[in-house]
């Protein structure tokens, strides 16, 4: 198994884009899961979908995820917090642009790297 | 305070951001995403809807579950914000006296207010709720009458009017937030008004 990828942005068409593009990447070796959206049709992003997906991508090796905005960043912390404490250091956020990011990590993460390595390389990315 | 008193304060807060939640959303418009009325009524009014599992808790439950409730309806910045003042504010509490006195009540404010500054990573004049909650939290310290503190948050809400926002989205606006109040701070001062009412004066009235 490798580090498994959550994309979170504000908008679910931005979170599937995003992952579609690290599909045509990495295909389907890396577990993966995106959440966008406030679940009412609007913008936003949702705690409850958030773990949702982090279920969804999860790894024993552990879940990398991307975030687009402040409040996107804040749920996403806010829900690694929820999670059991088994899970919640095996998941953690990457400080990079969520397209970027989500791509060169789930390509870090394909090629069988821990989750320090595979955030690191997100990071490198950013400013 | 416990019980079905904790509950009305909880109703009372509650109903002030639900009356209010257009005024919110229009501040949020010009330095923000336009959602903070929309986002806090939504928490609202899913506590409000938990009424009958909540009403009778003591006060440090109380907190918890609203604050977990806000944690998980309310989107952007405001539901992990919000939802980790009143979870810390619940866990300082959690074994203290219900209700509890001024001086605890301020030690258990002080540890949420700092667990918003970690949560935010930001700190008092980034023009957000933390430019309400740090000095409210300094005059329940100090022994402020709770009679001024009505005035002290409104008048420290209007404060945030001319700060540039160097945190959450306004700050990506620049120079071009100053002018405008923060609706995080508004919101924050509103509860707290409705809130001294409802302690002091019986049903709250907040006018805008």
């Amino acid at each position: 198994m490798t580090v498994g990828i959550v994309i979170v942005s504000h908008s679910p068409k931005v979170a599937e884009g995003t992952a579609d593009m690290v599909r045509q990447m990495v295909g389907t070796m890396v577990p993966l899961a995106w959440c966008g959206g406030d679940g009412q049709g609007g913008l936003g992003s949702e705690v409850g979908a958030i773990l949702q997906a982090m279920e969804t991508a999860w790894s024993v090796d552990g879940v990398a995820v991307l975030v687009d905005l402040g409040g996107a960043a804040m749920q996403a912390e806010m829900a690694i917090e929820l999670l059991d404490e088994g899970r919640r250091a095996r998941v953690q956020i990457c400080e990079a642009p969520i397209v970027e990011g989500a791509v060169i990590a789930a390509t870090e993460a394909s090629g069988g790297s821990d989750l320090a390595a595979v955030r690191a390389m997100a990071e490198q990315l950013s400013p | 305070m416990s019980g079905t008193g904790s509950w009305a304060l909880i109703e009372a807060a509650a109903g002030s951001l639900i009356a209010h939640a257009d005024e919110l959303t229009e501040l949020d418009r010009p330095i923000g995403d336009g959602d903070h009325g929309i986002n806090m009524k939504r928490g609202a009014e899913a506590v409000l809807a938990k009424a009958d599992s909540l009403a009778a808790l003591p006060l440090a439950e109380l907190l918890h579950q609203s604050g977990m409730t806000l944690v998980m309806t309310v989107g952007g910045a405001s539901g992990p914000l919000y939802g980790t003042l009143l979870l810390e504010l619940g866990k300082a509490l959690q074994g203290q006296a219900d209700p509890p006195d001024r001086a605890t009540l301020a030690a258990a404010f002080g540890q949420a207010v700092a667990a918003v500054k970690a949560r935010g990573r930001s700190d008092i004049g980034q023009k957000t709720l933390l430019d309400v909650l740090v000095p409210l939290h300094q005059a329940l310290a100090g022994h402020q009458p709770l009679a001024t503190l009505g005035p002290l948050v409104l008048a420290a809400a209007e404060a945030t009017t001319p700060m540039l926002a160097t945190r959450g989205r306004a700050s990506f606006l620049g120079e071009r937030s100053i002018g405008h109040l923060d609706p995080g701070a508004r919101s924050s001062a509103l509860m707290v008004v409705t809130l001294l009412e409802a302690l002091h004066q019986g049903p709250a009235t907040v006018t805008p």
